[in-house]
């Protein structure tokens, strides 16, 4: 396990498909989890493979990107379904939950990212 | 058969409201989009459209038609207890006026994009007073250009190039040569490769940063620590010198400030520094409202009801209390037993745990796309989009108020005609008061 500060917000490739959220193209626009070149080595993992970031709220898999303005230790996911299934719901008292600064945890998995329909589908059964 | 172009459109995507874009257009569709940015050309071009009004029955969709659908949603919100009219940002004024319309009849809770978004920054300004400027006395006369936690390069990629620093200016002649830029982030973003100046923060460290700048303006140097949320007292200094120093600054406050540890106090204080800078030179503060008009949809809820967003009808007058009556407050408790997402999508944008009550409850969608909403919506009705087919009012980050224009012709309802048949059908419901 790997102890991150997870970050989420906006990029050119997700805001492009912001109302195109049923394609191929936002699942990698959003779908996916960037980090610096230590922190890849750190999980043994590389450019496109999957990996788990888990926090106290949920988990999802998403595909690993590299970049190097990242600090060690910190990961960022573009806001979307993706993302939102792990960020902190409180809504610190004024309404907006906490989409920035929220502990997690990453690891390599063998698990498949979930597409749209099937991460919503979640919400559905529980 | 001949294109025609259409000039000075507004573009409908973000708070930029870039009002200088050329469609083209053949045989009355969209064939091609100039000067717009990859966001604002993909939102113009358009793609699949959901083709008809939808009901969900045994988990599928079957197409109907607009009465039908409207039927629906007159009676789910007619009668709901505690319903929520969420979303309101990438549609005009207009149509978010017939919106509160809706929601005093019914007793809802109405809200916007804003609460997942600047709220933050809506409430930090209620108690400290904005302090701003229009965009275009930015691009005039600010030499000095502080972008917050925020990523313009991706998330409003003209605004660097129209309004704050590589434009001429009446009194900046030189554009980028004029103007000193800097980056404050908690990672080295796109905006920070392009900046004159990037100084790295720990996440969730803004409010104290902002506390050292105030103490340091204050003479009181002595006492901030040696580093503020992993930044060098030297750095802050210098950042203080250059502010004092300046003609006209201002400060583009982000998401980086309004969804992290500190929230609305984060502007509060950022407000309090502007404001004592004041005494120094002339110093502003803008936030980077993100959504089209979602600005504007405060405006009209503010006018309308006194209140800007997070607005709860239910005891028969308006009452706003964020943090308690907030889309994510009354979902996360349980409270809302119906709603419906006009014009923003909670499916893609709120908390997991919010989806899973909103997965429980009648839900309606309008619409004009298919998005992680329409997985959880049980009504779908399609509109027309605002600033490409429908013309109206729409707010500009800074607070100006621009008229869209419309480009193309649609057999859609608007979004507004949408809402007039749905209340005057919940009315009609409701005993014909
Ligand atoms: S910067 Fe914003 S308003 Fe301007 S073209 Fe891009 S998306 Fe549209």
């Amino acid at each position: 396990m790997n102890e991150v500060i997870l970050i989420t917000g906006r990029t050119i490739a997700q805001g492009s498909n912001l109302e195109n959220k049923m394609s191929d193209a936002y699942i990698d626009a959003a779908a996916r989890c960037e980090m610096n070149e230590n922190l890849l080595t750190r999980i043994g993992a590389s450019v496109g493979d999957a990996v788990k970031v888990s926090t106290r709220f949920g988990e999802v898999v998403v595909n690993a990107e590299k970049d190097d303005g990242l600090p060690d230790g910190h990961i960022f996911i573009p806001m979307g379904p993706w993302a939102n299934a792990i960020v902190d719901p409180d809504t610190g008292g004024v309404g907006t939950p906490a989409f920035k600064g929220v502990p997690a945890n990453i690891e390599k998995t063998d698990e498949a990212v979930l597409s749209v329909k099937d991460l919503i589908a979640r919400y559905r059964e529980g | 058969m001949a294109a025609e172009t259409v000039s000075n459109v507004v573009c409908p995507l973000c708070g930029c409201l870039c009002d200088d874009i050329e469609v083209i257009v053949e045989n009355g569709k969209i064939s091609n989009v100039k000067k717009a940015c990859p966001l604002g050309k993909n939102k113009i071009m358009g793609h699949d459209r959901i083709k008809a009004p939808m009901i969900r029955e045994n988990g599928e969709f079957k197409e109907v038609s607009y009465d039908d659908a409207i039927e629906k949603s007159a009676q789910i919100l007619a009668q709901a207890k505690r319903p929520l009219l969420y979303g309101w940002a990438s549609l005009i004024c207009e149509a978010q006026r017939k919106g509160v319309e809706l929601a005093e009849e019914i007793g809802a809770l109405i809200d916007t994009t804003a609460s997942v978004c600047h709220g933050s920054t809506v409430v930090g300004v209620q108690g400290r007073g904005a302090p701003g400027c229009t965009l275009g006395e930015v691009k005039n006369r600010a030499d000095l250009v502080i972008y917050w936690g925020c990523n313009p390069q991706e998330a409003h990629p003209r605004h660097r190039a129209r309004y704050a620093h590589s434009v001429k200016g009446m009194y900046r002649p030189n554009g980028k040569k004029d103007r000193k830029v800097f980056v404050i982030d908690v990672r080295e973003t796109k905006t920070a490769k392009v900046a004159d100046e990037f100084v790295k923060i720990d996440p969730g460290y803004d409010y104290m940063a902002f506390s050292a700048l105030r103490t340091i303006l204050a003479g009181h140097a002595d006492v901030v620590p040696d580093t503020v949320g992993g930044v060098a007292k030297e750095k802050l200094v210098e950042m203080v010198d250059a502010m004092k120093s300046c003609e006209f600054g201002v400060i583009f406050g982000g998401m980086g400030l309004t969804q992290t540890r500190c929230r609305y106090k984060n502007l509060e204080n950022v407000i309090s520094l502007v404001d004592e800078l004041n005494a120094h030179t002339k110093f502003t503060l803008i936030p980077m409202r993100g959504h089209y008009n979602v600005n504007g949809s405060g405006h009209t809820l503010a006018w309308l009801t006194g209140y800007p967003f997070a607005i709860d009808f239910s005891r028969g007058y308006a009452w706003y209390n964020p943090g308690e009556t907030a889309s994510n407050d009354v979902l996360l408790r349980r409270e809302v037993d119906a709603m419906m997402a006009i014009a923003g999508d909670p499916g893609a944008h709120f908390p997991g745990e919010s989806l899973r009550h909103m997965a429980k409850i009648p839900l309606i969608q309008i619409d004009p796309y298919a998005n992680p909403t329409t997985e959880l919506a049980d009504v779908v009705i399609p509109t027309a989009i605002s600033g490409v087919e429908v013309d109206g009012t729409a707010y500009r980050m800074d607070g100006v108020p621009i008229r869209t224009r419309k480009v193309v012709e649609t057999e859609y309802l608007t979004d507004e005609e949408v809402l007039e048949r749905i209340l005057t059908r919940v009315r009609e419901l409701k005993g014909g008061n």
